[in-house]
């Protein structure tokens, strides 16, 4: 009897741990089957490629290189933002913060972690918009604030796995604090300090409703830092309510593409992490 | 030291200050600004049950908040518990469908929310029949939390030592016995600071649950109607333009909320440090 109950629950135990690759199975299974007839019907090229998207057109175009640029863009642009300030201030808490302040920040930075998108989206609409406007430069700046704590999440403890002895030997050789841990612990941290760079890119090209409130969602190549853009993750939201047949399929295979971008960023992730925690 | 040293000392120094100094008062200032702006209009109308275009009530996105996050919160713990009971307890090191599973979870976490609401609305609105729903916001919602509670259960089980199973065994328990009486009692505040962060990545949750359940603003009367959780309720007055002080009321409440569940996890989690 008790053999019996034990022998149930381990496959209950084993049904309940297949359901990841259940859930992931699924989420290919109805994103492909209803994206890429759509590819193929408007053609794989004049979708990826096609600098028009007019939906509501007769004869429609849907060409989406304007929201793949766009997600591009204004990913680089919140990288150029967000990794350098997040590597300094993860250098500031693992180095330079005294123990007693680190209590009190460190749970700062979680809160910055914890507010939510559309709290960002409306502070932007608010405080940023009026002085840089609905453009790429507003979505970029704050999405660069957005994926900071990511950012200065994993740096930190990338740094803290560096062994002190890296930072003593460099001390002992007569470089000074900081030359230490930018010379010597930075480079000693490289894998982990990259793999916090790809999930901050993973978080900034994902990055939705934030988005969409900032950067005015114009559907073209976007030319200037201060002109609207849209992004792929824009343009599904923006449209699913009222798109139908074609255009709707259109926007699903928006996703696919989302969807493999994501695939790469996290396989990159995954292979940097495993390579940072040998 | 020589000049040229100290020169790049300082100068890494004030690199380092001035990008925390950046960060933190980042924060500040959003903490502020929201807080300045919302508080004034927090007004008693902001409560009232029932939503009108007038009062632009919050209470019912909160009261559907409530119910979104305990139906996913219900769907997905225990299957994140077992799953990490499998993963820890049970699967042997190498098996390749472990490594399947570490690989799909990892998957999962970092999908974005965009991607979960599209399926949502593919399979369970759509293919399943559900409609713009409660039902199915929080079936999408338990499966964006998934690996956020397998992580922090796998976590928690590890922690416990060797001993204690030991233990058990010696004292003739078998597996599962050791299992609920002994190791996962031992690892519930880990387990419970993970539902916590989930609760939290709940509550700012939006584009997730635009298209799957949807955007009405009253109380739901059964899990197939339509309802929209706080964040969405926020979201839906900003792009609106015409509750502007509302809106930001409504952020004040979301921030509010946001700031209890950090405070509850990191209570929990320093529980479990200072046990260790």
């Amino acid at each position: 009897m008790n053999k019996a109950k034990e022998k149930i629950m381990s496959i209950v135990f084993l049904i309940a741990a297949l359901t990841s690759i259940f859930a992931v199975a699924l989420i290919c299974l109805f994103l492909i089957v209803n994206g890429i007839p759509a590819m193929a019907k408007i053609g794989l090229f004049d979708f990826l490629l096609g600098k028009e998207w007019a939906p509501s057109d007769v004869p429609a175009e849907y060409g989406i290189l304007p929201m793949i640029l766009g997600s591009l863009y204004v990913t680089a642009g919140a990288v150029l933002i967000g990794v350098p300030i997040g590597i300094l201030s993860a250098v500031f808490l693992a180095f330079v913060c005294p123990k007693k302040l680190y209590k009190k920040v460190k749970p700062a930075v979680d809160l910055l972690a914890g507010v939510p998108s559309v709290v960002y989206g409306f502070f932007g609409m608010a405080v940023l918009v009026p002085i840089t406007g609905y453009s790429m430069l507003t979505a970029s700046l704050l999405l660069g604030i957005m994926i900071l704590p990511t950012v200065i999440g994993l740096a930190e403890s990338a740094l803290r796995a560096v062994p002190t002895q890296y930072y003593e030997g460099s001390l002992a050789l007569g470089a000074g604090h900081y030359k230490s841990v930018f010379s010597v612990v930075l480079p000693a941290a490289k894998s982990g300090l990259l793999a916090a760079v790809v999930l901050g890119i993973g978080r900034a090209i994902g990055e939705t409703m934030a988005v969409i409130m900032v950067a005015g969602n114009q559907a073209r190549i976007p030319h200037s830092l201060f002109k609207g853009v849209r992004t792929l993750t824009a343009n599904i939201v923006i449209e699913m309510g009222y798109a139908s047949e074609l255009h709707r399929d259109a926007l699903i295979a928006t996703g696919v593409v989302l969807f493999v971008f994501i695939l790469i960023i996290n396989l990159s992730f995954s292979a940097l992490k495993r390579r940072s925690d040998k | 030291m020589s000049k040229k040293q100290k020169r790049t000392e300082k100068f890494l120094a004030a690199m380092t200050y001035g990008a925390f100094i950046f960060t933190f008062s980042v924060l500040v200032f959003i903490i502020a600004f929201i807080l300045f702006k919302g508080v004034p209009h927090l007004k008693p109308s902001l409560f009232s049950l029932k939503y009108t275009s007038e009062n632009v009530s919050l209470m019912p996105a909160l009261i559907s908040t409530l119910i979104m996050t305990a139906i996913s919160i219900a769907i997905s713990v225990p299957l994140g518990v077992f799953s990490a009971i499998y993963l820890v307890e049970y699967a042997k090191r190498g098996n390749k469908v472990v490594n399947l599973i570490r690989l799909t979870t990892e998957t999962l976490s970092g999908i974005p929310s965009i991607i979960y609401g599209l399926f949502g609305l593919l399979f369970f609105v759509t293919y399943l029949g559900w409609g713009f729903s409660v039902l199915a916001g929080s079936f999408t919602l338990s499966i964006m939390i998934l690996p956020l509670i397998i992580r922090s259960s796998e976590e928690a089980l590890k922690a416990v030592p060797d001993s204690y199973r030991e233990g058990s065994f010696g004292l003739g328990a078998g597996k599962l016995r050791t299992v609920f009486r002994v190791v996962l009692p031992a690892a519930i505040p880990g387990i419970f600071a993970g539902i916590i962060l989930a609760v939290g990545r709940i509550v700012g949750e939006t584009a997730a649950l635009i298209y799957t359940a949807g955007t009405v603003a009253q109380v739901p009367k059964d899990l197939l109607q339509s309802a929209r959780t706080l964040s969405v309720h926020m979201f839906a007055l900003s792009s609106e333009g015409l509750h502007t002080g509302e809106a930001y009321a409504t952020a004040v409440v979301l921030l509010i909320l946001v700031v209890v569940i950090n405070t509850v996890s990191a209570m929990v989690a320093k529980r479990i440090g200072g046990k260790a």
